[in-house]
């Protein structure tokens, strides 16, 4: 890494679901540090918290969520206790979103162009021709045409083209964190390596912060610097992506990168994680892993597991490497 | 004999693209050969809206062909009896890719498996339906039983609910099973085990497969672990197919190239060696106006004339490795 100043230091965070069955635990006290100018990928199955985390940050949970606990500072301010006012000077200019193009991120009633003024204008930038170079400038940086797009509603445009849009849409204003919410899910095999280069160039370009959270674990090998898996809610690990990939510490890493049908390796030594993910409302005692791990001992069914730093920011959240 | 042979199969729908255009023709399926025999195993693989799910719709007999044969042990279907057609639905059922869709949430599990195995006569009485069920859960790993069988869909996870839909297509003993992307809505960790059930059941009922696949990485697994092939989807035409492993690590069709070297790997330093063959264009042509010719030329970096010309048959290369490419004709 070129740098590591944090840019994002999230503590002890801990945010629920209120339902009629009880308390959701969504994400269950998970300290992370961002730093500036790398691309950290969020990994997680569904119902791992990753996307709760993401919009905790942005501050777009819905209205049935409640943060327990916590802190995410930013630029020495706690962004969580932060009145909604002074944040909107935040979210966008500094800290912004690429949606998944498939979850209908664009309004189909508006012309393309009229997406990026009506998101300079939400965000106290009122000057139209302005507004129309930086989009034709990162339009262009996303190999659109410009003259084209700008004019087109979204149905006009292929799937790939709307989640370029949505990129070049979330720089408008020059942010200094993107997240990327699974942002290659719905594409095509082609279109999805076409987001990623362009990704790749952006980052090695534009000095830029980029939190990308997926599901799948492949996606991001080749884009991020350091990867968080997370399960159930709990940070199971985080390290340098090498580090993750050649030496999984966490026994949940281990059998997700196993449980990946992938062109590499051979056939005979994949296979599915048993069992199933928990149920947050009541999750398993102790370690949430448990009850699908190979290595679970009688620790680890009564207690949560602490963080263990295993080398230079490579930690895991594991019985198997407490010295007792 | 083969159980089943699709011969020039072409499937069109007629479709209006705003309502003051003329109607245009989509052509989901332009001449595919195929065949699947007793327990064999065919991967499909392909890009959204290649044609993959018509062809799997079409072989269910869903959606009738615009023309072309697809013969039922050696018999084409248009000739069946209505007994022998009956016959065929029942030997060919289909797994959805949504199992949250494809169960009906008003109904309990025990209702769910019971419906086909009352309406095809498979047990005589109450108490041997109650059995009857009980065994296709333990079939398809939802065990104890007890447990499922008067548990309604939402509260199954999907991954349980896709083993329930798994079991009301063997339950009226199949011969094919056409899996329309069965994994996609899983969750990742539980994938695998839904494949793993489907080559089980395989071995235990020499249940022949028609696997739909979006995913290289499960048409590869599901495929080299069944020992069957895969045939690569490009607008309506099978453009290259072989034995599974033989596909992967040995692409000859460009666009077979061109989609393995974009695939996402789980290795850091492979991934990022990786050199992703350039295509000329990135888009997808409109299924509505197919380029003339070989019908990827407008994106192949190996393009030569002939190509926008003529259309390339598919042939076999190599033993038991088909490819519809000019690369590959001597001429």
């Amino acid at each position: 890494m070129s740098s590591s100043e944090v840019i994002l230091r999230i503590r002890d965070l801990k945010v629920v679901y209120l339902s009629p069955r009880g308390q959701v635990k969504a994400v269950d006290r998970v300290s992370l540090n961002v730093f500036r100018n790398e691309v950290l990928g969020i990994v997680g199955e569904s119902g791992s918290g990753k996307s709760t985390l993401a919009h905790t940050i942005l501050r777009i949970l819905p209205p049935t969520a409640r943060i327990v606990s916590g802190s995410i500072l930013y630029d020495g301010t706690d962004i969580i206790k932060l009145p909604e006012r002074e944040f909107k000077n935040i979210r966008w200019r500094k800290l912004s979103l690429v949606p998944q193009a498939a979850l209908n991120a664009l309004n189909p009633t508006m012309k393309i162009l009229d997406h990026f003024i009506e998101t300079g204008r939400a965000h106290g930038l009122n000057d139209r021709r302005l507004i129309m170079e930086r989009a034709k400038e990162l339009l262009e940086l996303l190999r659109l045409e410009p003259r084209r797009v700008l004019n087109s509603y979204p149905h006009e445009l292929s799937g790939g083209m709307k989640q370029r849009v949505l990129i070049a849409l979330s720089m408008l204003l020059e942010p200094e964190i993107l997240i990327l919410d699974e942002p290659t899910t719905a594409l095509d095999v082609l279109t999805q390596r076409a987001i990623l280069d362009l990704l790749k160039e952006i980052k090695d370009k534009l000095r830029i912060t980029m939190v990308f959270i997926t599901h799948d674990i492949a996606v991001i090998a080749d884009l991020a610097d350091r990867i968080a898996v997370m399960y159930a809610g709990k940070l199971m690990e985080v390290g340098d992506v090498y580090t993750v990939f050649r030496r999984p510490a966490n026994p949940y890493t281990k059998a997700l990168m196993a449980s990946i049908p992938s062109l590499i390796g051979k056939v005979e030594d994949m296979k599915p994680i048993p069992g199933s993910p928990p149920d947050l409302v009541n999750p398993p005692r102790g370690c949430r892993f448990h009850p699908r791990c190979p290595y679970a001992m009688e620790i680890c069914k009564k207690e949560e597991p602490p963080t263990v730093e295993l080398s230079t920011g490579h930690i895991a959240s594991c019985w198997l490497y407490v010295k007792r | 004999m083969k159980l089943i042979e699709v011969k020039n199969l072409k499937v069109y729908f007629t479709v209006r693209p705003s309502i003051f255009s003329k109607k245009k023709i989509v052509k989901a399926v332009d001449g595919v050969d195929l065949s699947i025999g007793e327990g064999e195993i065919l991967t499909l693989v392909g890009e959204s809206g290649c044609g993959k799910t018509t062809l799997g719709k079409a072989i269910a007999g869903l959606v009738k062909p615009t023309s072309g044969k697809i013969l039922f042990k050696g018999k084409d279907l248009t000739e069946l009896s209505k007994r022998e057609f009956l016959e065929y639905r029942r030997s060919v059922q289909i797994v959805h890719q949504d199992p949250y869709a494809s169960l009906n949430p008003t109904k309990s599990v025990f209702q769910i498996l019971s419906f086909p195995l009352v309406r095809w006569r498979i047990v005589k009485s109450r108490s041997e339906l109650r059995d009857k069920v009980k065994e296709l859960l333990e079939l398809v790993g939802l065990t104890p039983p007890e447990e499922f069988i008067n548990k309604y869909p939402h509260q199954l996870s999907g991954g349980q609910r896709q083993r329930v839909a798994i079991a009301r297509a063997i339950s009226v003993n199949p011969k094919v099973i056409v899996a329309d992307e069965p994994i996609t809505m899983i969750d990742v960790s539980l994938r695998l085990g839904i494949l793993d059930l489907m080559l089980d059941l395989r071995k235990r009922l020499g249940t022949a497969y028609l696997f739909i696949t979006h995913d290289f990485g499960a048409a590869r697994y599901f495929s080299a672990k069944g020992g069957g092939k895969i045939a690569v989807m490009y607008l309506g035409k099978i453009i290259e197919m072989g034995p599974a492993e033989e596909v992967i690590f040995n692409p000859l069709h460009p666009y077979t190239q061109a989609l393995l070297s974009a695939v996402p790997v789980p290795d850091p330093e492979i991934s990022r060696k990786k050199k992703p063959l350039k295509l000329r264009s990135l888009d997808i042509p409109s299924p509505l106006n197919p380029p003339p010719g070989c019908k990827f030329h407008t994106r192949c970096p190996y393009y030569m004339s002939r190509c926008a010309k003529e259309e390339p048959p598919l042939i076999e290369v190599k033993s038991q490795h088909y490819v519809a490419c000019w690369l590959y004709v001597k001429r």
